[in-house]
């Protein structure tokens, strides 16, 4: 109630930076915990014997030599995942309703950013951007994404789901995977009459396909690539900004306000439409940002992108505990390592049987459990309390 | 009682106009049809095969032109999915114009869809179903011009042998296609000694690094990827970032400019990138260097795999119907009649290759090339160099 | 200008109900869509006249006697020669009759009892993996891989068991269905629509992985040949020698085929509808409904709402598992790429375009989707290409219609069009084309401003 907007409240920057840390560490510590007792479980197995055989290492310490990548893997992509599930949990936080369409708001981030790219490439300026110059770039290539997102995002609400507000979720729900089917097509319409291509491929500039070493265990070397700590550090930044402007803003507030109850709301002067479109808005902007680390991340996109990573995402806000913000940095992480983990151990673990295949419906069936057993996510208590 | 009477007259007079345009009696009109995915992800190479017959039906209907025939393109969206094909598939042979078929893109569609073209006797040329179970039926009217799982997967371990390479790690797509190959390379690979240290399958298309742990662990010589290069490309890319310096080895799948501008430096890096393709680039075939141009012309974009395919496919097709036309003093043939015209064909030069077909379909030589990618720019990608160019008939 | 137009229509509205006028107009026009078609089976303008007049056996007011005699001459004697002449047609009724069950099946669990699933898909493969698995020689393959040479191996069952696996599918996509309902107890609404969602994906990718440790199903390749049912002697020496002249040629084994899996579909159909209504009217249905509405409520009222959501999950998923079998009989091949989430949406759609909770609605809605799909995209499609190939021209501006960008193209833009149906639809029509008498009341407008009947006040 104190704070207003100016001036800045230091305890909402720092609390939400530590609470990070510990769902990182704590996810990563505990996937790995697991990992090492199953290693030490399966000692002596069939698996531990082709090991030997094949590479002449045992389980444990194949398992402890590939560890820190793998835990690195998974917190770059769990990072990702957290950032496109915060689109997800925002408006499910006000609305209470599922925006299908975000996957797409996300791709139309990741082309227009790339597109961008594509062209300050062509005037061929990126090629001698030096170090600093290169982040400017992919910062000002961030805010185009982020601009178109966010304002497709309003449009579609305003077009698409507004006059819908008063009905059935269902209804709003279906309207929505209405959306996400039109904006598949219409940005495939759009790439082929302009540029002819149903791939964009992200130019190659400044230096973040290098690695940076972190350390070493013996002679092998942990790194970590420059483009994961580009997405991480992006992440993180949204992150924080997001849970500060929701948390200890006027316009926050007002958020909230509105998530808990529209018409009180409207009562105390609270413009409802212009909250709702602000979360799109911010929403929105935040998916466009994250199609952005996307391609920067994973090099190509095509129309059809968002769709797998939506469907990822989605699973993580839930499995956070949707409506949560921090919910969705935690079920991003969760997913983000079991996916890592499942793949790079499933099939030495299985001797082949069961390989990286199966990744993604490890992911789905914890998904599933965990909705089962905690039906409203891993955070999910504070669902009506927080936008 | 009257009143419906009388107005019945007018009703069937308006009807029959509407019938009249809505079918074509003149058997003047020979058509072509085309099934590939026209919508949806799998429309990139769809949309393709369709814009390669497209300019086949354009470029090479002449003789049947001056005949007094009308050849045209009837393209039909299979989407992908059994459902649709099979019910195009359907209408397809419902029409008596159409004589023939350039299609499917999905071995899924292919299979079941063709059994309508069997039981019509419509001859289908396909530009891209490896799969060998398409031709083994022994159907007289399925062909096809790409090469074969059980061919090409073998091509890939006999060039790895080749190169002295001892183990490998196989991965694919998780479709019929990439499964496929990579089957019958792991299978090629024991027969000539090369030790498979792993092999998987995965539907992920961006984020490799989990699939990399174990890959790296393992420490091959070369990875073999069974799938498309929208995949492989970025596969292969994120592989040399995490420090494999190896053989990168893929299929024809793999022959797309596109692949260059994914993975760039990449390619040219360590033991460098290899793919197995039945077309070997502009220096074999020069009209296939044309056809990219004429392809860019028409629709603005460089062709995708198979789309030169469905051109040669296209192009039989119409010297076969050519052919076939003759033989019935000009009149149209019937379609049994053209089926036998295709399997007729001695060494028909196409632009991907040269072809005759075998009692099952299948091309009766298949020439193999193992192409190097020798440079990262995408423009340069028609120059890569042959490696090795291996003859091997399908098996019987 | 608007009102004569208007009492006019409903001036001839009434002349259509009267007397003996609507038997004379039905059987007038099955007569003219029949022979229309009969003359010029590829005519799409034909085709839809035998639409039209076989809907008109629905609308109009016959006698019951007289529309159920009609329906079922219209169906087993009249489309069947209509098929023979030309497959087509024959395929897209099969299509209409299979999604219809499944949209129907869907719309007991989302209509009914307003449970949403996104993962219907999955019982539609679970039959259709049943019979695959067992009506082909899969079982004898379990070991084998791809690059294993196929031998003569047997079938695995006689391909008569086809009938009894019909029957299996519907118990095993029940007992599917049970086991998803599970989870469903303890979660509502959204988180609902994730778990459906992922357990459809977690079955597509076990089809397309399970080709290893074991080879249940072989994978991405598929498996093929399935058998098909035989051909009950009578069939085609009925067609081939009482009614040949009528069909104008013979009939071949595989149109006989394609006549009698659509005689099945039928039969199927018509079951999923009579079982439908009956639960619809029954005891059970009320139930559905109190829980869609409020379940804390129906609880009160002494409904246990565990046991019935379970059971609108098994009865949903069963009608799903019957189509299953038949389709992978009637294709004789399946593969993954049939039962993906787009496929689920896409049966979700029919549901809700033709109306949520109502059975007509939803049987409309299932013909509307299959015709744009297979019938109605492609011809306007196929049509532009024609006139891209041609030198017409439109006439007043002038446009060469061979100059239109290849890109514009419907069938290309399949997803969009569904997709901006589907926002129109929701947003001015919600409850479908046919809504369902009680959700019309529902959506038709708040406390006040209409009464039960949905008339304005």
């Amino acid at each position: 109630m104190r704070h207003f907007m100016g001036s800045v409240n230091v305890r909402q920057i720092v609390l939400p930076l530590g609470q990070m840390a510990i769902f990182v560490t704590g996810a990563g510590v505990l996937c790995s915990a697991i990992m090492l007792i199953l290693a030490i479980l399966f000692r002596g197995s069939g698996a531990d014997q082709v090991l030997r055989a094949t590479q002449g290492v045992g389980i444990l310490a194949y398992t402890l030599d590939s560890l820190p990548q793998v835990l690195i893997d998974g917190v770059t992509i769990g990072f990702v995942y957290a950032a496109i599930a915060l689109g997800y949990t925002m408006v499910y936080g006000v609305l209470q309703f599922i925006n299908f369409a975000h996957s797409e708001i996300f791709a139309i981030g990741a082309f227009c950013g790339v597109e961008s790219l594509i062209a300050l490439n062509g005037l061929g300026v990126m090629a001698k951007a030096s170090a600093m110059g290169s982040f400017l770039y992919l910062g000002l290539a961030l805010l185009i994404g982020m601009a178109a997102s966010g304002g497709m995002a309003v449009l579609v609400e305003r077009v698409a789901y507004r006059p819908l507000r008063s009905s059935p979720t269902l209804i709003a729900l279906i309207s929505a995977i209405g959306v996400s089917f039109a904006l598949q097509d219409i940005i495939r319409l759009v790439e082929s009459m302009t540029s002819g291509q149903f791939y964009r491929v992200i130019p190659t500039f400044g230096n973040f396909d290098e690695r940076i070493n972190l350390f070493r265990i013996g002679a092998k070397v942990i790194d970590i690539q420059v483009k994961s700590v580009v997405v991480i550090l992006a992440a993180v930044v949204m992150l924080v900004a997001l849970n500060y402007l929701v948390g200890s803003t006027k316009v926050g507030k007002a958020i909230r306000a509105v998530a808990q109850d529209k018409n009180t709301a409207a009562l105390m002067g609270i413009n409802v439409n212009a909250m709702i479109s602000l979360t799109f808005l911010v929403g929105g902007a935040l998916g466009g940002a994250a199609g952005v680390l996307y391609a920067l991340k994973f090099t190509r996109i095509d129309p059809f992108v968002g769709f797998m990573p939506g469907i990822k995402a989605f699973a993580a806000a839930v499995l956070g505990g949707i409506g949560n913000l921090t919910g969705a940095l935690l079920g991003g992480m969760v997913l983000g390592m079991i996916e890592s983990f499942a793949g790079a151990y499933l099939g030495t673990y299985t001797m082949g049987a069961f390989g990286a295949e199966y990744k993604d419906m490890v992911a789905f069936l914890i998904l599933i459990l965990v909705i089962v057993f905690r039906p409203n996510g891993l955070l999910g208590e504070q669902v009506s309390q927080k936008a | 009682m009257r009143k419906p009477v009388a107005t019945l007259a007018p009703t069937l007079a308006a009807l029959r106009l509407l019938l009249a345009a809505g079918c074509d009696k003149e058997n003047k009109t020979i058509k072509i049809a085309t099934q590939s995915p026209l919508s949806g992800a799998m429309s990139v190479i769809g949309s393709d095969i369709k814009g390669g017959t497209q300019l086949a039906i354009e470029q090479l209907s002449e003789p049947l032109t001056l005949m007094g025939f009308k050849v045209e393109l009837a393209p039909f969206d299979d989407q992908g999915n059994p459902d649709t094909g099979v019910a195009n598939a359907k209408n397809i042979v419902s029409d008596p114009a159409v004589l023939g078929i350039v299609g499917h893109y999905n071995s899924g569609v292919q299979i079941p869809s063709s059994e309508e073209y069997h039981a019509a006797n419509l001859c289908n040329v396909s530009p891209a179903n490896t799969t060998p179970k398409v031709t083994d039926r022994g159907y007289p009217e399925i062909n096809r011009v790409c090469g074969r799982d059980d061919v090409q997967g073998v091509v890939g371990a006999q060039f790895a042998k080749s190169k002295g390479i001892k183990t490998a790690y196989v991965l694919h797509d998780k479709t019929a296609y990439g499964q496929g190959i990579a089957e019958y390379f792991n299978k090629g690979a024991a027969a000539e000694g090369i030790k498979v240290v792993g092999f998987a399958g995965t539907e992920e298309k961006a984020n490799f690094d989990a699939i990399l742990s174990p890959i790296l662990a393992a420490r091959p010589e070369c990875i073999y990827f069974g799938g498309i290069f929208d995949q492989a490309a970025v596969f292969f890319k994120q592989a040399r970032q995490k420090g494999f310096m190896g053989m990168c080895l893929s299929d024809d799948g793999f022959d797309s400019t596109d692949a260059a501008k994914i993975a760039g430096d990449a390619l040219i890096q360590g033991a460098g990138t290899y793919y197995s393709t039945v077309s070997g680039g502009a220096s074999i075939y020069p009209d296939a260097a044309k056809f990219v141009a004429d392809f860019k012309a028409k629709f603005g974009s460089t062709p995708q795999p198979n789309s030169a395919q469905s051109y040669d496919c296209a192009a039989i097709l119409l010297k076969a119907i050519e052919n076939a036309t003759r033989a019935n003093g000009g009149k149209l043939p019937a379609r049994a009649d053209v089926c036998k015209a295709v399997r007729a064909l001695q060494s028909f030069k196409g632009i991907t290759g040269t072809y005759s077909f075998n009692a099952k379909g299948d091309p009766a030589m298949g020439k193999y090339f193992v192409m190097q990618v020798t440079s990262p720019d995408p423009s340069k990608w028609a120059l890569n160099k042959i490696d090795q160019t291996l003859s091997i008939a399908p098996p019987k | 200008m608007k009102e004569p137009l208007r009492s006019r229509y409903q001036h001839f509205l009434a002349l259509l109900d009267r007397g003996r006028t609507p038997y004379f107009v039905s059987i007038g026009l099955i007569v003219l869509g029949f022979t229309l078609v009969y003359l010029s089976p590829r005519s799409i303008p034909a085709f839809l006249v035998f639409v039209v007049a076989a809907s008109s056996i629905y609308w109009l007011k016959l006698n019951r006697a007289v529309q159920l005699g009609l329906a079922v001459f219209l169906a087993v004697v009249l489309v069947p020669i209509l098929g023979a002449r030309n497959v087509f047609y024959l395929e897209v009724i099969f299509q209409i009759a299979v999604f219809s069950a499944l949209a129907l099946g869907l719309n007991i669990v989302v209509g009914f009892s307003g449970l949403l699933n996104f993962g219907y898909m999955a019982f539609y493969a679970v039959g259709a993996y049943l019979w695959a698995f067992f009506g082909s020689q899969q079982p004898y393959l379990l070991h084998s891989t791809v690059t294993t040479k196929a031998l003569n191996t047997p079938f695995f069952l006689a391909p008569d068991y086809f009938y009894l696996f019909i029957f299996l599918g519907v118990i095993v996509a029940a007992i599917l269905g049970l086991i998803l309902g599970l989870p469903v107890l303890r979660v509502r609404g959204d988180y609902l629509a994730v778990i459906t969602l992922a357990f459809g994906e977690i079955v597509r990718q076990l089809a397309n992985n399970l080709d290893k440790p074991l080879n249940f199903t072989n994978g991405p390749q598929g498996i093929t040949p399935i058998q098909r049912p035989t051909m009950p002697e009578g069939v085609l020496k009925l067609f081939n020698q009482v009614i040949q002249p009528v069909v104008g040629h013979r009939v071949t084994d595989n149109q006989a085929y394609n006549i009698l899996f659509y005689l099945i579909a039928l039969l199927v159909v018509v079951a999923v509808i009579v079982i439908t209504y009956r639960l619809d009217d029954s005891k059970v249905g009320r139930a559905w409904t109190a829980i869609r509405e409020d379940e804390l409520s129906a609880g009160a009222m002494g409904i246990n709402a565990n046991k019935l959501k379970l059971g609108a999950f098994a009865v949903g998923a069963s009608f799903a598992g019957a189509m299953g079998v038949l389709f992978a009989a009637s294709r004789t091949f399946v593969s993954p790429e049939t039962f993906t989430f787009l496929q689920s949406v896409g049966v979700l759609t029919m549901v809700i375009l033709g109306g949520i909770g109502s059975i007509t609605g939803v049987v409309v809605g299932a013909t509307v989707v299959t015709l744009l799909n297979i019938q109605v995209l492609q011809s306007v499609s196929l049509y532009l290409s024609q006139l891209r190939q041609s030198d017409a021209v439109i006439p007043i501006i002038g446009f060469h219609w061979k100059y239109l960008s290849n890109q514009l193209d419907p069938t290309k833009y399949q997803r969009l069009i569904f997709g901006v149906v589907l926002v129109v639809m929701m947003i001015y029509r919600p409850a479908g084309l046919l809504p369902a008498a009680r959700r019309k009341r529902e959506l038709g407008g708040g406390p006040e401003g209409k009464d039960l009947d949905g008339k304005e006040v």
